[in-house]
């Protein structure tokens, strides 16, 4: 996974390893420090001698200058890789999951897609400014002042080595009960969030049922499991410095203990044992090392929160396209004809029922074809199959005689317009959104779309006309008007194919009879397919497809299914009865 | 707290003492252990101080004079370093406690702020979720909390112990020297000069990163719900394009915010180490050229130990500020999160001066109405000692309705709905129908005329008891995570099973509920994402037949289910309205056909009342609707 990861640092790559190479000067420099005081005290102090402690004073300066120096460089180029890494990283996961698939799209939640490219790409980009600098830091820090004290005095710095088990060990054990509890707790976050995000979606639901107390208790219940697990975890990291201190502390006395006998046996002379100044050392390194021991921890803590965001992303950038290019793809599409042979489909191998069983189906180019069935039949997932955005569980979906999976994906998607039936306006002008279509299209362009969706007249009544301004997801026109739209967009393309998925809903009868006229006189070569709800919609269509909970149940015209078909008769006339719905 | 009130508080590095101090009082009811917290901070920092000033006495008192001895003995400083063992291990003692103790108030507190935020939203009127974006409302609970986290259970407690062991290394340097700790003061006011002005600059740019994420975020969510109209335009590249530009903005702008925050560490602990030589050459001049020492404990020389002692205090005292430094930017960033909390808390719940309430009823022989316990099947208002029966009589009268001040969008609306009758409303979308199930629920209160629910003004209802009495299924559908059962319960929360089930056949939602995976224990998540839209609204007509409420107001409610299935449903519905008063607002004229009063609304207006056939002889607009003369949007 780190690995993976890794890979996105790219450009970043010289900045962020130069980063622990500046870290290892400065500690260098932090280390030589102590040893250059240890001089100060024992030669100037101690011997009373001021151009000693002067010399020492200056190199002591120098050194602490350039740690500085280094130091402020090195958190200049960790926060440059860092956020570099990060822009990658977002980059990467969501140009891939530009790629996904519908099938890709059902699996994760557009909520959870969100919070991956946000809150788990600043964790992970966090924890990798912290690696850059403080991961080397620490070890470094670590073994140059194990180094500097075994140089001083070998025998006692052998209290180290004896401590040093005690706190690994320690930390280990905090971190392995602390783990899995933060893992439980950001899942719990999950929960907590989407108990509020429900309530402000159903709001009016919660008022109108008076269900105020129940969610309460809801997000009470869900709030305190936070609280549990998360008093737990911190209350275990909690042992976190008292047990450094521990450590840190008892070594000092041991130091202290042991030093003062070895000052006296060697009467406070360097050359013969320790003195005084490099038991300071010795406490300054037993401090440095002590702190470097905790980074290491903290760093710990830092990965195991990291860890689960950066799993969530690596699960992302590994996600497979369920779709792919074949490799001599076709590029033009004939004509609009449609075949369905065979054809089966479920989502998802693991569902053990066929969404769609045994479809066959032979549309010519330029047909208008209407689709007509209950809530549930699958209607929508038999027009997906045309422009590929699921794929065939079994059989084949021709278009223009070709397999679909034969074809170059955009160039097909090119050629099959689809309206969806949960469809999207995205914030900007009308303008703007109409050209997601063609975003080459001149304004007369726009305008004849426009007019054959039935959507110029209320546009031209805004007051900026087709520069209106639209709110994320299109919050401020009708849900009529809404449609409306889409459809121009979607007829912009000049598809071969145009798929109408209950676009019409919110549509007066009479607009959509207007559209459909419209279709038929000015874009004659185009196929037409359109699931509708009222047998009005589809009445004049060449053939009409009735679906029954995935079966094929009848095919034919109008006429045709009012003899033949039974569902038909009844839709018909659960619509019609007591003078229809202005067909007469 | 006037300020908080404001519609929105900018996100402005801005210290506000009404803030903190109302952040304090959310830790009032844990006085006792705050104080015994802070002790612990005070003996944990009394150790660290105790640890800098032991190697004075070590080398003074015990090395010096041990080194003259023929014959060391080591007695005394094995005692010495025995009781200062003592004092580090209950140093570690009350750090663990401390630690320990703040860790719980941390996160109880924060669960008292989000659970007072959760029941504080419930209260809130339809209008405030009307008006705000469900991304800022959801920020309350993500990064304004977030930051509070990370405030109480460790910039707090970390800026109390900086700053006792600040004030107590403080003290101990003066006790070891005056002279030096004045070269320590004035060296201080220097680096925080230094801190100062990195921390300005960086605050700034973090204020910048923060509105970058904000709109890389927007961009990403947006995008990301859209994402299957993107892929049916291949709009792929298109986005990719513009999304590669916001992402830049914001590495731009992290890589300012965190280069400066990086730079704080080494740039204090830098200084720290100039401080350290400062010390050390003015130490060591005045120790060799016999200066006499002045500390609060009298004259005295300036010995080896005490410089060597001297020079680690100043360790701790430049450390600590390089905490404080480091943490500014959260605290800066709490502050922000906190009043925007504060804010959501000051928002004035949904009025309700409603006194007349809903009781179970009783007939007796006489036809006199008591009140009973347990469901009866009969209800009552009770107003004071009244009991009036419920019957379902809503009458509107002359109500004018604005969701502003500057646009009225209902006029004069006069409605007379009869106990039993089927009211339907007709006409474009924005004629304002939704309008007046809203105003009948008291989501919103009317401006001016009155309403009147069995000829109680529903002013005086308390809005539980009123919403109790409405059964309300709504266009747009909203389903919560939990069960299929789960959600159909939602209506009567001690329905049992068969009686759930029943509601499901009745909403003819029993069929394809039994198809699903685990039937009616099939889990729902993401708002029922699985489902049809036609599937869900079946499920909500069920849920709402659960709560079997004697009024019932139809939004659209059957609009995306196929009519087959709706003429099924429709027979259901009639059954369970049945002597019932029920709105109902449909674009399918055929559903309210046989509504015993048809409005039909434009602007804001009433245009045309009157049943199916009176309206079709009147050929007004609702003929013109029926022949589809005229548009309806």
């Amino acid at each position: 996974m780190i690995k993976k990861l890794l890979t996105y640092v790219k450009e970043y790559k010289k900045t962020a390893l130069i980063t622990p190479v500046l870290v290892l000067t400065e500690v260098v420099l932090e280390i030589l420090i102590p040893l250059i005081m240890a001089e100060l005290i024992d030669k100037g102090i101690d011997n009373g001698s001021m151009p000693d402690i002067i010399k020492y004073g200056i190199a002591l300066l120098i050194s602490a200058l350039m740690a500085l120096v280094f130091g402020v460089a090195a958190g200049r180029t960790a926060s440059v890789a860092s956020s570099g890494f990060a822009r990658n990283l977002r980059g990467a996961m969501y140009d891939h999951v530009q790629e996904f698939s519908f099938a890709n799209i059902d699996k994760f939640s557009t909520a959870s897609i969100v919070t991956r490219l946000t809150t788990d790409v600043s964790n992970v980009q966090i924890a990798f400014q912290m690696c850059t600098r403080i991961a080397m830091r620490a070890p470094g820090m670590l073994i140059f002042a194990l180094i500097a004290a075994f140089r001083i005095d070998a025998q006692l710095s052998m209290v180290y080595i004896g401590i040093l088990p005690i706190l690994g060990i320690g930390l280990f054990i905090l971190i392995k009960i602390v783990y899995p509890i933060f893992n439980r707790v950001f899942k719990t976050y999950d929960k907590l969030n989407n108990v509020v995000q429900e309530n402000l979606y159903g709001m009016r639901v919660v008022k109108s049922f008076n269900r105020q107390d129940h969610e309460i208790e809801k997000f009470k219940k869900t709030s305190g499991e936070i609280y549990v697990d998360f008093s737990k975890a911190e209350k275990t990291m909690a042992f976190n410095m008292p047990l450094m201190q521990f450590c840190m502390y008892a070594s000092m006395l041991l130091i202290s203990w042991f030093g003062a006998r070895a000052i006296v046996a060697s009467g406070n002379d360097a050359a013969l044992g320790l003195s005084t100044g490099e038991l300071i050392s010795l406490i300054t390194y037993a401090m440095q090392i002590l702190v470097s021991l905790m980074m290491i921890s903290m760093i710990f803590v830092m990965f195991t929160m990291a860890r689960a965001s950066g799993e969530r992303i690596v699960e992302i950038l590994n996600e497979e396209s369920s779709l792919h290019d074949p490799e001599n793809p076709v590029f033009e599409v004939a004509d609009g004809s449609i075949d369905f042979e065979n054809v089966h489909f479920r989502y998802g191998k693991t569902k053990n029922k066929d969404v769609l069983d045994d479809i066959n189906l032979h549309i010519k180019s330029g047909q208008t074809i209407g689709i007509i069935g209950a809530t549930g039949s699958a209607k929508s997932s038999l027009v997906q199959l045309i422009p590929r955005l699921y794929d065939v569980t079994e059989g084949s979906v021709k278009v223009g005689g070709i397999d679909v999976r034969d074809y170059h994906i955009e160039s097909l998607r090119n050629q099959v317009a689809v309206v969806l039936q949960k469809n999207t306006l995205f914030s900007g002008t009308i303008a703007e959104n109409l050209r997601w279509g063609n975003e080459n299209a001149t304004d007369d362009e726009l305008k004849h779309a426009c007019k054959l969706a039935c959507a110029d007249e209320f546009i031209e009544s805004f007051e900026n006309g087709y520069d209106t301004y639209i709110e994320q997801g299109g919050s401020n026109v009708s849900g009529g008007q809404k449609q409306r739209l889409c459809i121009a967009r979607a007829l912009l393309k000049k598809p071969k194919i145009l798929i109408l998925d209950d676009s019409t809903s919110a549509v007066d009868t009479k607009t959509d009879a207007v559209i459909r006229q419209a279709f038929r006189s000015e874009i004659p070569d185009t196929t037409k397919i359109i699931i509708a709800q009222r047998i009005a919609s589809v009445q004049d269509a060449d053939q009409i497809i009735v679906l029954d909970d995935g079966h094929l149940a009848d095919v034919g015209s109008h006429e045709e299914l009012m003899k033949n078909s039974d569902i038909y008769r009844e839709v018909y006339e659960s619509q019609n009865k007591g003078g229809g719905l202005g067909e007469q | 707290m006037s300020n908080s009130k404001k519609q929105k508080m900018p996100k402005r590095a801005s210290f506000n003492p009404g803030t903190i101090k109302r952040l304090l009082s959310y830790l009032k009811q844990y006085r006792v252990r705050l104080i015994i917290v802070m002790i612990c901070i005070l003996i944990s920092a009394g150790a660290s101080v105790a640890s800098s000033l032991f190697l004075q006495t070590l080398i003074d008192d015990y090395i010096g004079p041990l080194l003259i001895e023929a014959v060391p003995d080591f007695g005394g400083l094995l005692k010495a370093i025995f009781s200062i063992g003592m004092v580090f291990l209950a140093g570690i003692l009350a750090s663990l406690f401390y630690a320990r103790t703040m860790a719980v108030i941390a996160q109880s507190t924060l669960k008292d702020i989000r659970d007072e935020m959760f029941s504080k939203m419930q209260e809130l009127p339809v209008k405030y979720f009307d008006t705000r974006t469900h991304g800022d409302i959801m920020s309350y609970y993500t990064n304004d909390a977030d930051t509070l986290r990370q405030m109480i259970s460790q910039s707090l407690p970390n800026l109390f112990s900086s700053a006792v062991s600040m004030i107590a290394v403080f003290v101990s340097m003066l006790h070891l020297s005056i002279w030096l700790t004045l070269i320590v003061i004035v060296f201080t006011f220097l680096i925080l000069l230094v801190i100062k002005s990195i921390a300005t600059r960086s605050g700034g740019y973090f204020m910048k990163q923060q509105r970058s994420i904000a709109d890389v975020n927007g961009y990403i969510e947006e995008m990301i719900n859209g994402q299957k109209v993107v892929k049916v335009f291949c709009y792929e590249e298109k986005a990719k394009e513009r999304f590669s530009v916001k992402n830049e903005e914001l590495r731009k702008t992290t890589a300012m915010a965190n280069t400066l925050a990086n730079v704080l560490m080494p740039v204090t602990g830098g200084m720290g180490y100039v401080l350290y030589v400062l010390i050390a050459v003015a130490g060591g001049a005045m120790g060799i050229s016999g200066v006499a020492n002045l500390s609060i404990g009298g004259e005295a020389t300036l010995t080896l130990g005490t410089i060597a002692s001297f020079l680690t205090l100043s360790r701790n005292f430049v450390n600590p500020i390089a905490q404080v430094s480091q943490q500014l930017n959260s605290v800066i960033m709490a502050m922000a999160g906190a009043s925007r909390i504060f804010e959501l808390l000051d928002q004035e719940p949904e009025e309700d001066h409603g006194s007349v309430t809903l009781v179970n009823a009783c007939m007796s022989d006489d036809g006199q109405l008591s009140e009973c316990e347990g469901r009866t099947g009969t209800w009552a208002w009770k107003d004071g000692d009244n009991l009036i029966p419920m019957q379902g009589k809503i009458n509107l009268k002359e109500v004018d309705f604005g969701y502003n001040e500057e646009e009225l969008v209902l006029h004069d609306i006069t409605i007379y709905a009869e106990p039993g009758q089927k009211v339907a409303l007709v006409g474009a979308t924005g004629a304002g129908k939704t309008t007046i199930t809203n105003l009948i629920n008291r989501f919103y209160d009317i401006d001016d005329g009155k309403i009147q629910y069995d000829g109680i003004n529903i002013n005086r209802i308390r809005k539980v008891d009123l919403r109790r009495s409405l059964g309300v299924v709504l266009q747009d559908v909203n389903l919560f995570t939990g069960t299929v059962m789960d959600n159909i319960r939602y209506g009567k929360l001690d329905a049992t099973d068969e009686e759930c089930i029943a509601a499901a056949k009745l909403a003819n939602a029993d069929g394809f509920i039994r198809m699903l995976p685990d039937g009616y224990d099939t889990v729902l998540e993401g708002d029922g994402s699985g489902l049809s839209q036609g599937q869900r609204q079946l499920i909500s007509i069920a849920r709402a037949a659960v709560a079997d409420p004697p009024v019932m107001i139809l939004d659209e409610a059957t609009s995306s289910i196929d009519t087959r299935t709706e003429s099924i449903v429709q027979k259901g519905m009639d059954n369970l309205m049945h002597g019932r008063t029920v709105f109902v607002i449909a674009h399918r004229l055929s559903t309210i056909q046989n509504a015993d009063v048809i409005m039909v609304m434009d602007h804001g207006r009433i245009i045309e009342r009157g049943n199916h056939e009176h309206l079709l002889e009147e050929k007004g607009r609702y003929y013109q609707l029926y022949t589809g003369a005229f548009e309806l949007e």
